[in-house]
Parts: C-alpha cells; structure tokens; sequence
C-alpha cells in the first residue's frame, strides 16, 4: 500500500544508486558524508514536530562514529554494515537512557540540557589520552560481508550503503508519522494538557522520539566516519549539533525528503564555499538561516509542500 | 593545604571570569526572554577591541597602565554598545515576540555573520594584549603567587555582582526591569514603555558583555574562535544559576569555577566537563535553576 | 451496584483548607446531574478527584463497581470516565477532523504506547469515529477548519466532541457554557445534551447559569463550603431555601417558566 511520497522517494534513491558509477569521484563522496548527516537532521525533525529542539543531536553522532571507529580497532571487525548497526544501536541505548530524565522538559530546557550532555561527552573524549583526546583518532577500512573494496569502488560501495539505510529510514520514519504515536507530534506541540486528558502519557510519546533521533544520530555518525576515515572529539560539539539544526531549519520539519535534499545542498553549497571564499562561510551561512526564519520559518521544503497542497486543492 | 588555597584563589578567579561573562547574558534573557548566543560576539568584539586598544596606548609611550586598563575597557564597552545597537534595532526587534527557540536561533545566525565579521576587520592573526596583566604584577604569599589582574578581576565582578542588585532594587529603573522580567504583559499594561526597556536592557547586555572579552585580553590570546568557548560557558553558568537572577550567576559561577579549580588539581582529566556535569546535575534536581522557581502553567 | 458512580465520603484537604468534605453521591447510568454552587464551593475539586486529577484524603470513589480512588488519571480515562474544559482544550494547529480523528484513534488503542507507536492514525474505524462524532455535534460545517480559526461556541462543541471520541460511559463537564452569548447557551446545549443521550452517557456537568440547570439535568447537586447541602430533582434543588439563600437566589417562577418553553 505505498503512496505517492514512498513511491517517489523510492524512485529517487534507485536513481542516485544507479547514477553513482558514472558521477566523479567526489559528488559521489560528498553525496555520501551528505545523506549520513541526513540522518541526524531527520532524527532533528522527529523532534521539532513535537515542539522539541535539540541543541545536542551531536552527541549520537559523535557516539555512533566513535562506536563504528573503536570496535573495529579493538576488535578487528570491519563489516561496515554491522558497525553502523551498532552505532545506531549504541545511539538508542544512550538516547533511551537519557531519554528518562530529557523526556521532562520543554523549549529552552530540553534544548539546554541537550546541549550540555553532548558537551559533556566532548569533555570526555578531549581528556581521553587513549583515545587521540582532541586529535581523535583513524578509522580502519571497512569491508562489506567479506569483500574488500579500494579506492572508487569502496566509494561507491559506501554510498550505496548509506543510501541503503536511509532509504530505510525514511521509509521507517514515514510510516511512524502516520502512526498515532507519531502523529501525537503535533497535538503535543499544541496542547499538552489536552492530550494528557485523552489518556495518553506525552513523557512516552517524547521519549520514543528521542530513542528514534538518537538511532538516527548513531546511524548518521557511524557512516560518516566510515566515509571521512577519521573521528575526533568536534563531532560532538556544539557547533556541530548547530550545523545539523542549521540543515533542519532551511529543510523545514514538513516532511521527510526534505532532510536529505536540503543535507545534499548544504554539503554542496560548504564544499563550494569552501574552495572559494571559505572566509565568508559562516556569513553566508548565518545570512540565510536568518532570512529564512524571518521569511520562510517553516523551512524551504515548506514551500514545496504549498504547491503541492495548491494543486491538490480542487476538492 | 596549599593545594586547598590554590583552588581557593584558582576557583574565585574563575569564577570572576564567568560571572562577568553571564552576568550579560542574564539580564537579556530575563527582562527579554532571549538566550543571545551573539553574547560570544560581544564577547570577542570586545576582546578584540581592547587588544587594538592596548595596541594603541602601550606602543612606545611610557603612559600609567592603571590608565591603559581604563582606556581598553572603556574602548571595549564603546564597541559593545555600538553593535548592540546595530543588532538590536536592525535584526532583533523584528523578532520580538516570536517563540523563544526561534529567537535563539536567531541570535545563532547572527553570531555566525559575526564570527566572520570580525576576520574580514582583524584578520587572522592574533592580538596580545598583555601590557595591563603584566604591568598589575603579581603577590607573593609564600608558596602562593597571585596575580595581581584576577585580583583586580574579582574586584571587578563583586562591584558588578553588587552594583546591579543595588540598581535593580533601588533605582527607578531598575525597578522598571523588575517589573518586566517579571512580567512583560503587565508592565506594558501599567504603561512602562517595553520597547524602550527592551533596547536599553539589550545595550546594557551588550556592554556587559564586551567589557567581559575586554578584562579577559590580556589574558588570553586573541584569536579567531575565542566567543565560541564562551557561549557554552556563560550558557552553563546561567542554566544553573536560573535564568534572569543574578544572584544565581553568582552563585553559579562560583559553584563552577570552584569545582573546575579542583577538578584541575585533583582530576585534572574531568576538568573540561565539569562545567557542563554541574550542569546536568543541577537541571536534574531543579530544572529551571537554583534560584528561579517553576513558572506557573498559565491557561 | 447499578450505580455508575459512586461517591462514599468524600473529603480533601489542602494543607489546613478543607476543600471538600463528607460527599456521599450515588449517580445511576445515564442520569444527567447538574452540579452548583458558588466559586470555590467545591465543585470543581470534587470533578478533578473523580478524573483522578487529586487524590482525595478520605473516601472513596467507586466506578462501575470498581474502586478507582487515587489512580492515575490517564488510568481513569481508559476506564471510561472523561471531561471537557471550561476554556476549551483544543489543538490550534489540527483542523477540527484531525482533532477527532486523533482522539478516536487514541480511544480505539488503549493498549498503552507501543500499540500506538505500530497503529495508523487514520485507519477505517477511527475516521469513521471521527465522522460520527463531527455529525453527531453538527459541526460539518467546520470539518476543514483550524481549530484556531473556530468561534467559541464551535470549539466548546469540539472539546466536548473530543471528549466523547473514545466512547466513555461517564462524562464530566466544567462549565460548558462558559464564555458562550446568551443566545448561544440554549442552542449549544441542546447539541451537547441530545448527543450525549443518544449515546447513552452518563453527564455531569457544571453550570452557573440556572435556567440551563433547570432545563438540561435530571438531578441537581448544590455546592456549599465543601460539601453537598441539596441533592433532588432541579424543581425541589432550586426552590430549596438553603440553596437560594446561599447560591441562586429567588427564583422568579414566571420568567423561568417562559423561558424554558419559548428558548
């Protein structure tokens, strides 16, 4: 029973699946660093539908990447599927436990709070001798259930993973959001109260999307430091929960594509700047979340959605 | 022993610093319920304001260094005031009233059009501005040396620990603050005119913080990315102090800069997230801070 | 017990205030109680120990012939006891189907939160839920609206219609009237009171405005200093003289008797 959305998302990922072997080298890299942190910025909106903002989704990505990076070096596994498993797996751990005591608060509170556990995670690794403190320290080169691919191919083959899993994670998250407990997102955001009154616990409801943003942050870091090769304690400061909020924003909390279309052209667009006027980028960076939240504060996906909505209109 | 006064005289300079950072941050977020994460900007405007300042007054005049301070934190505050008036009419006012996480948001970007402002004016290099802490010297107490500049820097925060509070309950217009931290509608209904108070509040802010960036130059090195330190930092400081008190900045920035002093002597390895440990710990027990109770729901 | 509700000496206390003492209430199902009296009479604690919202220091509390004294109140809605509000509860951003939609499922699932986290929200019952209760509450007119957008009267409807979504058998209402025009009153309870009946649930609701009292309940309570001081048919509470002297005043029988007939 799939409808228009699933079928389309369907159709986009098998497209930048298939196009990979013919794109350069580095769009398919980029794409790949782009669609993990596409990951992360999804487990953002899971949040934000509810009226949560968080100010720490670093902290997930920064354990799963540390979880992929550290198993493999002690253990001498590398099947990248597996570890990126258990980095999201990790992730929900973490989230689930830290989930009692963040499930409570609200607005300002839950994002300060938030914001103060990633830091205290980048604290830990920074005084971690052993493990590179703020050098961080190489991941090894995965290998996927036996093969062990080098240069392009082992691009492509980690593309193709990370597409793998986010196309099931969109597709999961979806279908959450048409569940009643996703759907409670937005009665939550509007009225607590009321949705108390109806029988349901809106703690519950706030603590599975936590569990599902910190899968999500697990899966997004483990990937990415798969691809980048290297994990250093910055993946969980707070500058980096900022970029990832940043993605959120401009993508709008509308709907799940948006994530992955607006991580691919933030990825473009800091790598563009990066080569030509990297002095500006923060500038350019902060003009355009300002003009968005002045001018288009449900993000630009947001717009998309209006047509869509305005075509659909006849009834 | 010496190792208890080290973290004594460690701690209470510590805790200077952040009280002087926070106590900016504070103030704006209790009269206007905005958490300025642009506070790091004014932090390092400031910094890099009295560094150019220093620049000027100490090379190759052999003027009083009492006077040197003086001018690079009079050079400090000037700079914070103009950009507070820059943000505050240009950007912030159009946001006024919009949810309190957008806003903060807001500031965000803000603070990232800052940061990259501040290279295009000072460029990459670093500033030293160590003339005042070197001229102010330094006490010997046996094994102890204190410096004579966190000497002078917790004078400073105790005036400013003392001199707002003072304002606050005995002045016109710090009771006008009062009020609209306590309530933004009700001041507006007895006819105190909010936006005025808003602008005044956020300039005040804004010194605030510079003066913060300026005392701290000549002890750090001033360089590129030295206000994103200090916006966790006075973020910290405020969440468990209570949003809005000062007092609770105080006590906050006490509490933290003790623990971290002992933390660097005793566990040098925690030292770093001690601040944010304190933190959780302290939302956990009394999530809106030490000194400001729950707010009641209103319907 | 055939009793629905039953109420056995009731009492709370608030440090050293003693908000609500010795009720001893019997409700039959289906019956529609008016409850009156003064503000801080204790109307308003004696709905929120029912709906598990405090938990009384005395007494006990017996539903369907079950004890529910001091449990929770989320335990206590999926038992089937249910309230609207006197400032309505509504969600501003869903419109008016969603709303009811959404309680409709919730009602549907009382599994607690893993079934809600695998259920759809729109499946076939629950919008067929929804559908009904917008009928029965004569709000189609408003089915596409935000509920931001609603007038007054229209929310109330909504709150209410939210409250009975998930098929309660008691149902408590807090002044539903409240902030409704006077030309409003009669017509927005008639609504609510000939839905409620044909569903079959058993009402309590809290009113200031006599006339609708005298017109809508079976049985009036009357509210004084805590604890119940008339208990009968709206004819003999209202005209008892304790109940005018301390909450309603003298009834002037001729306009309250032209107004019920001609409203």
């Amino acid at each position: 029973m799939a409808n228009r959305s699933q079928i389309i998302g369907g159709l986009a990922f098998a497209a930048a699946a298939v196009a990979a072997p013919f794109l350069p080298d580095w769009v398919v890299s980029l794409a790949t660093i782009a669609f993990a942190n596409a990951l992360v910025v999804l487990g953002l909106i899971v949040l934000w539908r509810a009226g949560l903002v968080s100010f720490g989704q670093a902290l997930y990505y920064c354990l799963g990447g540390y979880v992929v990076a550290l198993i493999a070096r002690w253990t001498g596994f590398t099947d990248a599927f597996v570890l990126v498993l258990l980095g999201g797996i990790v992730g929900g751990i973490v989230a689930f436990i830290l989930g009692f005591l963040i499930a409570r608060y609200r607005e300002i509170f839950f994002a300060m709070l938030s914001l103060a556990l990633s830091m205290i995670l980048y604290g830990v690794l920074v005084k971690t001798e052993s493990l590179g403190s703020t050098d961080g320290f190489s991941v090894l080169t995965p290998t996927f259930i036996g093969y062990a691919p080098h240069r392009d191919a082992l691009n492509l083959a980690l593309y193709w993973l990370t597409l793998g899993i986010c196309a099931f994670s969109a597709l999961g998250v979806g279908a959450y959001f048409r569940t009643i407990a996703g759907a409670l997102a937005a009665p939550v955001r509007d009225n607590e109260i009321r949705v108390e009154f109806l029988g349901v616990s809106v703690s519950h409801v706030i603590h599975v999307k936590v569990v599902i943003a910190g899968i999500l942050g697990g899966l997004g870091g483990g990937l990415a430091a798969l691809a980048i090769g290297h994990v250093d304690p910055n993946m969980a400061y707070w500058t980096t929960s900022g970029s990832f909020m940043f993605v959120a924003i401009l993508a709008g909390a509308g709907s799940v594509a948006a994530a992955f279309v607006g991580s691919l052209l933030f990825e473009g667009v800091r790598s563009f700047a990066a080569d030509t006027m990297p002095q500006f980028w923060q500038m350019i960076l902060g003009t355009a979340l300002l003009v968005t939240i002045l001018f288009v504060p449900e993000g630009l996906g947001s717009l998309l959605l209006r047509l869509r909505r305005r075509k659909a209109r006849p009834s | 022993m010496l190792t208890a006064l080290s973290i004594l005289t460690d701690g209470l300079a510590y805790a200077a610093y952040l009280f002087i950072i926070a106590i900016g941050l504070t103030l704006i977020f209790g009269v206007m319920k905005i958490l300025n994460v642009a506070h790091g900007s004014f932090y390092a405007f400031g910094a890099y304001g009295a560094a150019t300042a220093v620049g000027i007054y100490f090379n190759g005049h052999d003027w009083n260094a009492a006077g040197g301070f003086l001018f690079m934190v009079i050079a400090g505050m000037a700079i914070g005031l103009v950009l507070g008036l820059v943000l505050e009419r240009g950007i912030l006012r159009w946001v006024y009233g919009k949810d309190e996480v957008i806003v903060v948001l807001v500031t965000y970007a803000v603070f990232l059009i800052l940061e990259d402002l501040v290279v295009l004016i000072w460029g990459a290099q670093s500033y030293p501005a160590y003339q005042p802490l070197v001229a102010a010297g330094s006490i010997d107490l046996g094994d102890l040396v204190l410096s004579n500049y966190d000497i002078v820097l917790v004078v400073l925060a105790a005036l400013l620990a003392v001199g707002s509070s003072w304002a606050l309950r005995f002045t016109r217009y710090g009771r006008l603050l009062t009020t609209v931290i306590f309530d933004r509608e009700i001041a507006a209904a007895f006819g105190i005119n909010v936006t005025v108070v808003y602008t005044v509040t956020f300039l005040i802010g804004a010194m605030l913080g510079a003066l913060s960036g300026a005392v701290m130059a000549p002890k750090i090195s001033v360089t590129l990315g030295i206000g994103v330190e200090v916006i966790v930092l006075a973020f910290a400081v405020v969440a468990i102090g209570g949003m809005g008190s000062i007092e609770g900045a105080l006590v906050g920035a006490l509490i933290v800069g003790i623990c971290r002093a002992a933390a660097v002597h005793l566990v040098p390895q925690i030292e770093l997230f001690v601040i944010y440990g304190v933190m959780a710990a302290v939302l956990i027990v009394r999530p809106y801070g030490l000194f400001v109770r729950a707010q009641p729901r209103k319907i | 017990m055939s009793d629905i509700l039953a109420v056995r000496d009731l009492e709370k206390t608030f440090g050293s205030l003693l908000a609500a003492r010795d009720i001893t209430v019997s409700v039959p199902a289906h019956q529609t109680v008016g409850v009156i009296g003064a503000n801080g009479a204790g109307k308003t604690t004696f709905v929120n120990m029912i709906t598990g919202h405090l938990r009384p220091t005395k007494g006990s509390i017996w539903f369907e012939g079950n004890e529910i004294t001091g449990r929770p109140s989320r335990e206590i809605t999926r038992l089937g006891i249910s309230r609207s509000f006197q400032v309505a509860q509504i969600f501003p951003t869903l419109t008016v189907f969603e709303s009811m939609c959404m309680a409709a499922a919730i009602g549907r699932h009382t599994g607690g939160f893993f079934s809600h986290i695998v259920t759809p929200l729109h499946s076939t019952e629950a919008i067929a839920d929804a559908e009904a209760a917008i009928a029965l509450f004569q709000i189609a007119a408003y089915r596409d609206t935000r509920a931001l957008a609603l007038p007054q009267g229209v929310r109330k409807l909504l709150d209410i219609g939210m409250a009975i979504a998930g098929h309660p058998r008691l149902l408590l209402l807090d002044e539903p009237t409240s902030g409704i025009s006077i030309e409003e009153k009669f017509d927005l309870m008639q609504i609510v009171m000939s839905a409620l009946k044909s569903r079959k649930i058993t009402v309590l609701f809290v009113e200031h405005d006599m006339e609708i009292v005298g017109r809508f309940a079976d049985r009036v309570l009357a509210f004084y200093d805590g604890t119940v001081i008339a208990d009968g048919t709206p004819g003999q509470t209202l005209d008892d003289p304790k109940v005018q002297e301390l909450i309603s005043g003298t009834r002037l029988k001729g306009v309250a008797a032209g107004r019920a007939a001609g409203a």
